[in-house]
């Protein structure tokens, strides 16, 4: 027999202090459908399972094609965007949905995943321009050279990566993956390349890359396919050469 | 004399490179957005930007880009900001390669470049097909460093409700409601830049996100700002259904060789990859042999409807075509178009390098916008040192980027929108500080205008707290959207505009008795979405009844009952004014000094 109906699970709590609950609801299936157009279904007629009266749930979104990070939350306990989350590649149990667990709850899904962005500044993950008026052409690139940083810059800054990390969590200092993968693609480009040694500075004190568990999850789970590892071989050996540059300086 | 601040609603592509430029002038900025910035709508524009480098031996000049865009938008832009923009796109491209964006590159290791509609030139620079998202991320890292800096005070999640102006009309802040307390607030500023994107969501789904809601540009023309060339929707011919977004993909597919087809023969429901080349019907290639599939966007969308409503052969009776690569060698796709590929994977399960994919027309810009001044230069371009440039007829306030009406007239050519948005944000920083600079010579905002704006804010918003009516805004939405989607967008009728019209004043009405759905205090965003919803009703209006008063044929706006360009009675700017009965529209002459007007063909 078709499928008549989506249920699900969701983890709600309606603010940074309030109580954690779980509610459930049962909704006509529609072919088609994802975890947001579920959830924009609910809101329609925001009734849980047995009928009670709930408000809307709660969500954080914007592109809807998996291009800006915004709609990451826990999908049946895998941390995933849930535009991409379509129902029927989700099975027929209950579709469990809960917020991440490694930044702090807003309210319900919707997390605060500020510490990445500041960890952006704080490796300096930018060109230093020397300003946005004319200097004419910028530095040549090989295609192959552009096709690995191509892959680094795909970051959404989404959090799957921060999420699975058994390093990163609020008993410890380390900054997790996505910021650290970005020093690779700053450091490898010809401009980048010039100030290499302050983002390296930034990486090599308390919370850096020689916190990295080298679990490898992160790149299990990353939903652009960044080779994060790959990235964390190389800035291992950025920063040994130089520590030993300065060493022999000193 | 205080020290001027501006205020910069909205972290796309022209919110951010306009906080840029004002940050490069030493003057304070405080960035408004709803989203974190690096999550703005500028991530979904995927196939490239624009600018005449001329790297492939074809003589392509950015004099050639003007005319292609002035006859892509069908003579409805004045001129001398689109040559403006033109003359600047190599420049531009230059210095988001500097800035690190990882464009696409020839095996020489110069920028490589590609074919996109309405031009014969490969014109067009591209980073795989999600160069918006890379754009996008080179500005939000030049952001950050400002801001590390200190000279850039980021507002995210906080939302626009309103100008604050001084009893002169002058434009001397905002409101911004903080999406976690749900409290309004105003902040000072001498002036006020709104990048605050399309309107996507009035047509319930499109290919924008669902930020998209054009609130933000409503609400300026409902405190006075003249709204631009509303009618004019952009529909983009190439997207895939879906339950709660339509997804793009993207024009550079036709660009590196994509083909649209139907089978030749009616019903055929056999698997595509079976039919043979003969029985396949290559209606762009045919009817224009010289753009082939690279018509622009309006042009296709047409030609779709009439395949597939006309003539009822779209797949399965559907509003549906193939948009073919296969013919492409796997390598090539990944390479180049890898992002979409991997959309339409993610979607429907079938991998397009394998199997055509099926495709159809669905919302996707708004040349339209808030109406904005220029001042031009006796050679035709922009005047780079006025006030006036991207400035509404709100003194002090400035709207950039998809918000603006300035620079695609009917039409917007594929890969100009990335590219009007940094132009438009370049222009827009150093007229704002010199207007800031001379504003803030006449001393600080007094603090009550600044009050006044927070009790109505905060009036209103308690108001729209206690509703618990019968009717739930997220269905009146859909309505509209339905509505909308079938009356407004590529075939345009008067009685079903009028009756249209009709619709969004009984959703106006019923607005009135609407429930909050959460009386909560904290991170309440159907609260939010009320106040929204209000503004699109109003927008919806001037979409609509400017259609209705346009009776022409004219990029995008086409109507069977006149089917031809009018030039002689409507080569000219709509400009919708609000009043509470609706909008009032009146109607400015087109600069067309640069370029005369030609008869627009493509085949």
């Amino acid at each position: 027999m078709a499928r008549q109906t989506i249920e699900l699970r969701i983890k709600r709590q309606d603010s940074p202090t309030a109580a954690k609950r779980w509610e459930e609801f049962s909704l006509p299936y529609q072919p088609g459908m994802n975890v947001i157009s579920v959830l924009m279904e609910i809101r329609k007629n925001p009734v849980t399972r047995d009928g009670a009266r709930t408000t809307p749930v709660h969500w954080e979104s914007s592109c809807l094609e998996e291009v800006c990070g915004s709609c990451t939350m826990l999908v049946n306990g895998k941390p995933r965007q849930s535009c991409t989350a379509l129902v029927d590649s989700l099975g027929d149990a209950p579709i469990t949905l809960e917020p991440l667990t490694k930044f702090p709850v807003v309210r319900d899904l919707q997390v605060d995943r500020k510490p990445m962005f500041d960890s952006l500044k704080r490796v300096k993950a930018w060109i230093p321009i020397d300003g946005t008026y004319d200097l004419g052409v910028g530095p040549r690139l090989s295609q192959s050279e552009q096709e690995i940083n191509y892959a680094f810059s795909r970051c959404m800054t989404c959090g799957c990566c921060m999420e699975v990390c058994p390093q990163y969590n609020d008993r410890s200092d380390f900054m997790g993956p996505a910021p650290l993968a970005q020093v690779r693609l700053f450091n490898s480009h010809p401009t980048g390349r010039m100030n290499a040694h302050e983002r390296l500075e930034a990486i090599m004190g308390k919370g850096g890359i020689v916190d990295c568990g080298n679990a490898q999850n992160c790149v299990e789970v990353c939903p652009k396919d960044i080779p994060l590892t790959e990235a964390f071989g190389e800035l291992g050996r950025q920063t040994t050469v130089f520590w030993l540059q300065n060493l022999l300086q000193k | 004399m205080a020290t001027p601040r501006i205020a910069v609603v909205g972290g796309g592509l022209a919110g951010l490179m306009a906080t840029i430029k004002i940050a490069e002038a030493g003057v304070a900025v405080d960035l408004f957005s709803i989203v974190p910035v690096k999550r703005s709508h500028s991530v979904c524009a995927q196939g490239g930007i624009n600018g005449a480098v001329n790297v492939k031996g074809e003589n392509d000049s950015p004099e050639i880009h003007f005319t292609d865009t002035c006859r892509g938008g069908d003579f409805l832009a004045n001129q001398p900001p689109v040559k403006g923009m033109c003359y600047a796109a190599p420049g531009i491209i230059y210095l988001f390669d500097r800035m690190g964006v990882t464009f696409n590159r020839t095996p020489e290791g110069f920028l490589d470049f590609r074919r996109f509609g309405g031009t014969l030139h490969s014109r067009t620079a591209f980073a795989g097909a999600t160069t918006g998202q890379q754009l996008l991320y080179a500005l939000d890292e030049q952001v950050r460093r400002h801001e590390a800096a200190g000279l850039v005070t980021k507002y995210e999640g906080w939302e626009f409700v309103g100008t604050v102006r001084d009893d002169s009309g002058r434009c001397v802040g905002l409101t911004a409601l903080d999406q976690r307390s749900m409290k309004a607030k105003s902040f000072a500023a001498e002036a006020v830049i709104l990048a605050t994107g399309g309107p996507g969501l009035l047509f319930g789904k499109s290919t924008n996100s669902i930020i998209n809601s054009g609130s933000a540009a409503a609400a300026a023309y409902m405190d006075g700002a003249h709204y631009g060339n509303g009618e004019f929707i952009q529909i983009h011919p190439t997207a895939i259904p879906g339950a709660d977004k339509l997804r793009l993909m993207s024009e550079s597919a036709r660009g590196e060789g994509g083909r649209v087809w139907v089978p030749r023969t009616k019903g055929d429901t056999r698997v595509a990859r079976t039919i043979p080349e003969h029985e396949r019907w290559y209606f762009l290639e045919e009817k224009y042999p010289k753009y082939r599939n690279l018509v622009p966007r309006d042009v296709a969308s047409r030609e779709i409807h009439n395949i597939c409503v006309n003539l009822g052969m779209g797949l399965g009776g559907q509003m549906s075509v193939y948009l073919d690569l296969t013919h492409i060698p796997r390598e090539t796709l990944q390479r180049k178009l890898g992002g979409i590929i991997e959309i339409y994977e993610k979607f429907t399960g079938d991998d397009p390098c394998d199997v055509p994919m099926q495709i159809f027309p669905a919302v996707h810009y708004s040349m339209g916008g808030l109406w904005v001044d220029y001042e031009s230069t006796t050679d035709g371009f922009l005047d780079l040192g006025s006030v006036r440039n991207q400035m509404t007829n709100i003194p002090g306030l400035y709207a950039v980027g998809e918000c603006d009406y300035q620079y695609h007239g009917a039409n917007r050519l594929g890969a100009n929108s990335l590219l009007s948005c940094v132009y438009a944000g370049q222009v827009v920083g150093p007229a704002a500080v010199r207007w800031a600079q001379d504003q803030a010579k006449t001393g600080a905002t007094p603090s009550s205008v600044l009050a006044t704006a927070d009790t109505r804010w905060t009036e209103h918003f308690a108001e729209l707290g206690r509703r618990e009516g019968p009717e739930n805004p997220y269905v009146i939405h859909e309505e509209l959207g339905k509505w909308m989607l079938e009356n407004v967008t590529i075939v345009r009728e008067n009685d079903k505009l009028r009756a249209t019209d009709a619709k969004i004043l009984e959703l106006m009405e019923r607005w009135h008795r609407t429930s909050v759905l959460d009386q909560g205090q904290w991170a309440n965003a159907p609260l939010s979405f009320l106040n929204q919803l209000w503004n699109m009703l109003h927008l919806s209006r001037v979409v609509t009844l400017g259609a209705l008063a346009r009776d022409e044929s004219r990029g995008a706006h086409y109507k069977p009952e006149f089917p031809s360009r009018d030039d002689t009675n409507w080569m000219k700017t709509t400009i919708a004014d609000f009043s509470p009965e609706g909008p009032k529209f009146h109607y400015e002459p087109v600069d067309v000094s640069l370029y005369a007007p030609v008869e627009r063909k493509y085949d």
